[in-house]
């Protein structure tokens, strides 16, 4: 049996929303390339809603999947409901990662928190950390 | 539907095993089910054919074959050789050197001793994967009993200078090791001329079994027993011999032996095309391993900005079978300790990429790797926020 589920294989193949956005109103980058994966997402944000959501990622399957997973679920939120994307919900939303791959769901799930924190900043509105903290640690 | 091209590149992984090996293992799967230690009939004809399948492997290292001790696996041959050996030996010394860039099976192993007192000292790569007869030379003690160096590295390709390492060895009194799974039955070889005290070879490496190896070892050197309980393998490997996969190895060595040359030269042509067809087609495209010191069938790389797991899914799509050390591959998330001691970035190793070709490979496979690599690798640097940066730094490019 292949290690990954249909939906993830889905999604690594035909990944959703790759590319860049040009002038975003807010950029997050986790990860790195010497710890193996790294993404970046970038957000348009209209009217406190998610209008646009594109990530570029190096990484595995699994990097890939969880990021195309992750601006799916995240277009055309609010702020708030895309807050409450957890890495927990994206494994669940991929029918399953393998144990060793949940890590990839958490950097989907931090990346897109970073790129509304960056966009709030900009803003010159206040990031909630506490509860950026809650997301990340789960 | 046409069925899909498949390829199957990962013969480091395991080969196939040759139609004449099933064949010569199927009596014994069948009607020849004697143990060998039984003294009838049944046990008589099992028993002389493990002893043939004993010449067979030994003939195919230059060795005698009460010098072949069969195991269950390369690894067990390599756990055998490290334990046993030291074991043996450690009334003279607890030192034990060993490489970098060795199989787990040996470095856990030397682990394993380390936590039973003895002091292991690892011998560094340089960038090619090759050790240094002088860097074995200058790790070696008063106390050193065992150096254990591998033949070649499966996952690079570079075939080690183990005559010189012998040298070296031998005039230390230590016991010298060598894990030849890699290139048993792959490329000549002939204990003799490489002046090792033991040697492991692994069927699966040259088109017999799964689950059946063996360990040459010197005549008169001692060694503790690995698996206790009984006179098998002159009482230092218990359990009922497994008969029919210890056929399938000797017949494989037999016709590793007959066509070692027909084989390398089918390798070598096709190795070459890959690596150059490769190495043309696509941009920051590095081989790892050694570029002339290398394994017929093996040609290993690293292509940057993209990541090893995600290579070979893609590839997999096109019916490509290859294998990667990118961290994302393995269980662990570790980089490929063979890449990391030869002094490879992390990130780069990340886009390790392997294949293994073997006897079954052909031109066309080649050729078909060759037109379904390069739009995968595009598509993953589309994709990699580590190429747009490289491509901005560039200046634009494309």
């Amino acid at each position: 049996m292949p290690i990954y589920s249909e939906k993830v294989m889905d999604h690594f193949m035909n990944p959703r929303n790759v590319g860049e956005i040009e002038n975003p109103d807010g950029i997050g980058e986790v990860g790195n390339p010497v710890c193996g994966d790294m993404m970046t997402f970038y957000i348009k944000v209209d009217n406190n809603h998610l209008s646009d959501v594109k990530f570029k990622t190096f990484g595995c399957g699994a990097a890939i999947a969880v990021s195309s997973i992750v601006s799916e679920m995240a277009m055309g939120k609010t702020l708030e409901e895309a807050r409450k994307i957890t890495p927990a919900l994206v494994a669940q939303e991929l029918q399953g990662l393998p144990k060793n791959k949940y890590h990839c769901s958490n950097l989907g799930a931090q990346a897109l928190n970073k790129a509304i924190d960056d966009y709030l900043k900009k803003q010159g509105k206040e990031v909630k950390s506490k509860r950026r903290r809650k997301d990340e640690g789960e | 539907m046409i069925d899909m091209k498949r390829v199957y590149l990962d013969n480091a992984a395991t080969t196939p095993l040759l139609t004449e090996v099933v064949d010569a293992m199927l009596p014994y799967l069948r009607d020849a089910y004697g143990n060998p230690q039984s003294l009838h009939e049944w046990g008589d004809e099992a028993r002389d054919a493990i002893e043939e399948a004993r010449g067979q492997v030994a003939a195919l290292i230059g060795a005698r074959s009460e010098e072949i001790i069969f195991t269950g696996s390369g690894s067990e041959a390599n756990n055998f050789a490290i334990k046993g050996l030291a074991q043996a030996q450690q009334s003279k010394g607890k030192h034990i050197v060993i490489s970098a860039i060795e199989h787990f099976s040996v470095l856990h192993s030397a682990k394993t001793l380390e936590k039973w007192g003895f002091e292991v000292t690892e011998v560094p790569v340089d960038r090619h994967g090759l050790v240094d007869p002088k860097e074995v030379a200058k790790s070696i003690r008063g106390d050193t009993i065992l150096v254990s160096i591998m033949h070649a590295n499966g996952e690079v390709g570079t075939i080690e200078p183990i005559a010189e390492i012998a040298k070296v060895v031998k005039e230390t009194g230590a016991l010298f090791h060598t894990d030849a799974v890699a290139t048993t039955g792959t490329i000549p070889l002939d204990v003799k001329e490489l002046g090792v005290d033991a040697l492991s070879l692994a069927s699966n490496q040259f088109y017999g079994p799964k689950g059946v190896a063996a360990l040459w070892l010197k005549k008169g050197t001692r060694i503790m027993p690995f698996i206790d309980g009984g006179v098998h393998e002159g009482g230092r490997r218990a359990g009922t011999e497994n008969v029919p996969a210890i056929v399938g190895l000797g017949k494989a060595a037999e016709l590793a032996q007959r066509d070692t040359s027909s084989r390398t030269a089918h390798l070598y042509r096709l190795r070459d095309r890959l690596i150059q067809g490769l190495t043309s087609k696509i941009d920051h495209a590095i081989l790892t391993g050694h570029p002339s010191q290398r394994l017929p069938g093996n040609a290993s790389f690293c292509i940057e900005f993209i990541e090893g797991e995600a290579m070979l899914m893609l590839l997999s799509s096109k019916g490509v079978a290859a294998s990667s050390g990118s961290a994302c591959t393995s269980k662990a998330l570790k980089a490929s300790h063979v890449l990391t001691a030869m002094g490879i970035p992390a990130e780069i190793a990340q886009g390790s990429l392997l294949f293994t070709l073997g006897l079954s490979t052909s031109e066309q496979d080649v050729d078909y790797v060759l037109e379904v690599l390069p739009p995968i690798v595009d598509r993953l640097r589309q994709m990699s926020p580590l190429y747009a940066k490289f491509i901005k730094e560039q200046g634009g490019g494309r």
